[in-house]
């Protein structure tokens, strides 16, 4: 089927090569409505929680902030800010631990609340209506928005890119097991959700929009369909249930048989993506001049007695939602913030919820079993049949075994999506992801030396360069000074003066017979002792 | 407290290795049921002397290698070699022949290269290959299907030719090959090809008792047993229907042609696709991962170069059969097809 436009507007659905079917467990989190989760006594906010730099602190060590006070400001690099989720007081500056898979730390602001949440005036905003574009991505840049789904891109940033655009694209697909955060809002908040869709329109001025929900969320489909009906320039779009449908390369896929160019974006192709949680919070703050405070997260997993959807304040600590929760630990317990695909398992539960934290997973060991010991690849080729990206995981696994990085790049190991589903079907459980995750880090250390290294090679050419061309200059300088010398000593001469040759020889005969009288006065000396050496 | 760290994903389908090779044997079954029905028990007794070859020079590697016997057997790819190999050899070849066949595999074609998935040529086959140029009478001396034969052969005859050339009653296995009429009888393939290259007509070299009107007589349905074994692998998808698929359609192809176009030479499709050891070839031989194509598409073009290999090999090469040779052969090529088959990654210009 060709991707032309109006089969896209007819709602055909594409397929996309690959993919898996792993135990959904939604049941567990799904059927319980979005609830707030109580609130903790203290606050870790990570100032980067987005992909970019952070903002500056312009808060102090001792300051009283209200809940949505910004902590943080845009600064040079661009960074969001990032609020106080409660109103109390600062009482830490400093690295602490934040959600990142390595467990290194950076800068977290402590936040100890006062208990009573009282919130500061909200953002201003003038008339929606009559906003300019700039005025509005201003307002999403103040509110600290960022991608909701995962990647934490800078929403405001994602749309100052201004381009044609065929279709805004509603990502509501929650494809990874376990996670129904996007399910209870879209059930609960969908006429948020396209009201912020609306105006993501708007901003990027694009014609329409496409929704995009898996065939196994009925009920928020149903919510969906019901509050569309305010917005004739949306239509929903129903994909058939598959991990990793909901990747943002595998839904434009499927909704527009298109594919976006390795290392290219969507808005090549007329496209641009955003999470319903996104869109949700982007209405939230435009409307009612809400900084993003708190998000939904599903806690769920077999140890975890409450298990459901809360909403969350960024940067409570994962221990506090567990408490509330009631979960029991076993031992050699993982506990994983995002979904068993994608999510990364936490090193301790000091670490806080922050805007891409989706889910917090705690499984038992009979749900989740934990990792076997690697097997030899038997090239069995089960990880190529389900690659989303068309690659040949096991081929990438020999050659970043080898480190044989032209290798690597010849089967397009930046195009891995990391979805994790060629170590899903891996009979041998190798764990290939991370394989790719390190060449990937390899490849990009080797291209940082590269860069480095053409630097330095760059600055000792210069270098270089330069002592020879000052050797020329200062050669030339001298030359240059001994012909003036002799130029003029000529001219004197010719002028009448003394010669200066003149001068010398009369010097050297003057010092001759010096050095012939002082010899014979020696010889005279030596004689009377009758003493010869 | 602290916690578990792993890498992501945190998920995984139980199906291991072993559980493929076990699939990979299971399936076998009816293959072996079919040639226990119409050679005897000789079939068992080899895969029983291949299964223990395998198990101690596979332990014995790892030993030398430094590393634990346990974690190679717990894959089981040792087993299906062992088998495969078993049952591609003659029913009553003496004991010594599968124990260097197997040996062989074991020790030289697989851990010599570095043990499971390191290997470049299917075990199995490169056994039976070093079998076949160094025992030429042991390796085509196939029994008389029963229903032919002038003997019947019990299970204390199996062992004792296995054991020592000749059944109980003291006969060997030249004698055990003449059929009814006196004459000795050879494999249905061989026997085409000998009639052949003797002028006789196709029709004339299918006249002889060793044949039904499809194919040859136990032969038909020993193929027919591991088609079946085969589409259940492919049904359980442990295997794609790529090599087969690819394998039969590069047999298939040229005979027609050949039936159409010189039918004076021509072994026929349906003997071509139902003797020897086409369907064991193209179901479970040729499918062996480790030494086969990457890409589904580099495996169509892996199992139509065995298939064509094996017509060629079968209709103009020395031996009756090609499969071992064309699979050898076809596993030198994997690293060009998979060269040129990879696949168009995403967002690299492909269709979707």
């Amino acid at each position: 089927m060709t991707a032309d436009p109006k089969t896209i507007a007819a709602g055909h659905i594409w397929t996309f090569p690959g993919g898996i079917h792993p135990p959904e467990r939604k049941e567990l989190s799904n059927t319980y409505p979005l609830r707030e989760l109580p609130l903790a006594t203290h606050y870790s906010v990570p100032i980067k929680q987005h992909s970019g730099e952070p903002g500056d602190i312009i808060v102090r060590v001792g300051q009283t902030v209200l809940a949505g006070q910004p902590l943080t400001q845009v600064g040079v690099g661009f960074g969001l800010p990032v609020h106080a989720p409660t109103s109390g007081t600062v009482t830490a500056i400093g690295p602490g631990r934040i959600a990142h898979p390595s467990g290194l730390p950076d800068i977290v602001i402590t936040i100890t609340a006062d208990g009573k949440d009282t919130f500061a005036p909200p953002l201003p905003i003038q008339d929606v209506a009559t906003a300019s574009r700039a005025d509005l991505l201003e307002q999403l840049r103040q509110a600290g928005i960022a991608g909701l789904g995962g990647a934490g891109f800078p929403t405001a940033q994602k749309l100052a890119l201004q381009r044609p655009l065929d279709y805004l694209i509603i990502n509501g697909v929650e494809c990874e097991p376990y996670i129904s955060a996007d399910d209870r809002l879209m059930r609960e908040q969908a006429s948020t959700i396209l009201r912020g869709a609306d105006l993501l329109l708007d901003i990027t001025q694009c014609p329409q929009a496409l929704i995009a929900i898996e065939d196994n969320k009925p009920e928020a489909i149903a919510a969906m369909q019901a509050a569309l009906t305010d917005y004739p320039r949306m239509q929903l779009r129903v994909v058939p249930t598959k991990y990793p449908s909901g990747g943002e390369k595998q839904l434009i896929q499927l909704l527009t048989g298109r594919q976006v160019p390795s290392r290219g974006l969507p808005i090549d192709i007329g496209l641009v993506m955003h999470n319903v949680g996104t869109a949700y919070a982007v209405a939230r703050a435009i409307d009612h001049g809400e900084p993003l405070l708190q998000r939904v997260v599903t806690v769920t997993g077999e140890h975890v007695a409450k298990p459901g959807n809360y909403w969350v304040r960024l940067g409570t600590p994962v221990e506090h939602v567990l408490q509330v929760t009631r979960y029991t630990a076993e031992t050699n317990q993982r506990v994983i913030m995002g979904g068993p695909m994608m999510g990364f398992t936490l090193p301790d539960l000091t670490v806080p919820v922050v805007k891409i934290t989706n889910c917090i997973l705690v499984p038992s060991t009979a749900e989740l079993a934990p990792p076997q010991q690697e097997m030899p690849c038997i090239r069995c080729g089960a990880c190529a049949d389900v690659c989303p990206a068309q690659l040949l995981p096991q081929q990438l696994q020999w050659l970043a075994k080898a480190k044989d990085y032209d290798g690597l790049n010849q089967q397009n190991l930046f195009d891995c999506i990391e979805c994790g589903a060629c170590a899903y079907v891996c009979p041998s459980e190798i764990p290939l992801v991370h394989y790719y995750r390190k060449a990937k880090a390899e490849v990009r250390n080797i291209a940082r030396e590269k860069a480095k290294a053409e630097v330095a090679r760059k600055r000792f050419e210069a270098r270089n360069e330069r002592l020879e061309r000052e050797k020329a200059e200062r050669l030339e300088r001298h030359r240059k000074a001994a012909e003036a010398r002799k130029q003029a000593q000529a001219e004197a001469v010719k002028a009448g003066a003394d010669n200066p040759q003149d001068a010398v020889q009369a010097a050297i005969a003057r010092a001759k017979a010096r050095k012939a009288a002082q010899l014979k006065e020696q010889q005279a000396n030596s004689e009377p002792d009758g003493e010869s050496t | 407290m602290s916690f578990t760290i792993a890498t992501s994903p945190h998920t995984h389908q139980r199906r291991t290795t072993q559980q493929v090779m076990r699939w990979v044997y299971l399936c076998m079954i009816p293959g072996v049921a079919a040639l226990t029905y119409f050679f005897g028990w000789g079939v068992w007794l080899q895969m029983l002397l291949a299964l223990i070859t395998a198990i101690f020079t596979e332990a014995a590697c790892m030993w030398l290698r430094g590393r634990s016997a346990r974690f190679a057997w717990r894959d089981h790819t040792a087993i299906v070699t062992a088998l495969l190999l078993a049952v591609s050899i003659p029913a009553y070849a003496p004991w010594w022949i599968i124990v260097i066949g197997t040996s062989f595999s074991i020790v030289v074609v697989k851990h010599v290269y570095g043990g499971v998935g390191q290997n470049l040529f299917n075990p199995a086959m490169a056994g039976y290959v070093l079998l076949l140029i160094s025992f030429p009478v042991q390796m085509t001396s196939w029994p008389v299907p029963q229903s032919l034969a002038q003997y019947t052969i019990n299970f204390a005859d199996s062992v004792s030719l296995v054991g020592s050339g000749y059944t109980q009653s003291g006969y060997n296995m030249e004698q055990l090959r003449t059929g009814v009429d006196g004459a000795t009888m050879a494999t249905p393939l061989d026997s085409v090809k000998t009639d052949l290259s003797r002028s006789l007509t196709p029709t004339e070299a299918l006249a002889k008792p060793i044949f039904n009107d499809i194919a040859g007589i136990g032969w038909m349905w020993v193929n027919l047993a591991f088609l079946l074994g085969g589409l259940a692998l492919i049904y359980l998808k442990i295997i794609s229907w790529h090599i087969p698929g690819g394998l039969l359609l590069g047999l298939a192809v040229p005979s027609i042609l050949m039936s159409l176009f010189a039918p004076g030479q021509a072994i026929g499709l349906s003997l071509h696709l139902l003797s020897g050891a086409t369907m064991l070839g193209a179901f479970f031989i040729a499918t062996d991962p480790v030494t086969a194509a990457t890409s589904n598409r580099g495996r169509l073009y892996f199992g139509l170069l065995i298939g064509f290999l094996t017509f060629v090999i079968r209709t103009w090469g020395g031996y009756p059969d090609g499969i071992a040779f064309a699979v050898l052969l076809a596993n030198m090529c994997v690293p060009v097809i998979d060269r040129y088959t990879q696949p168009i990654a995403y967002g690299h210009g492909g269709r979707s």
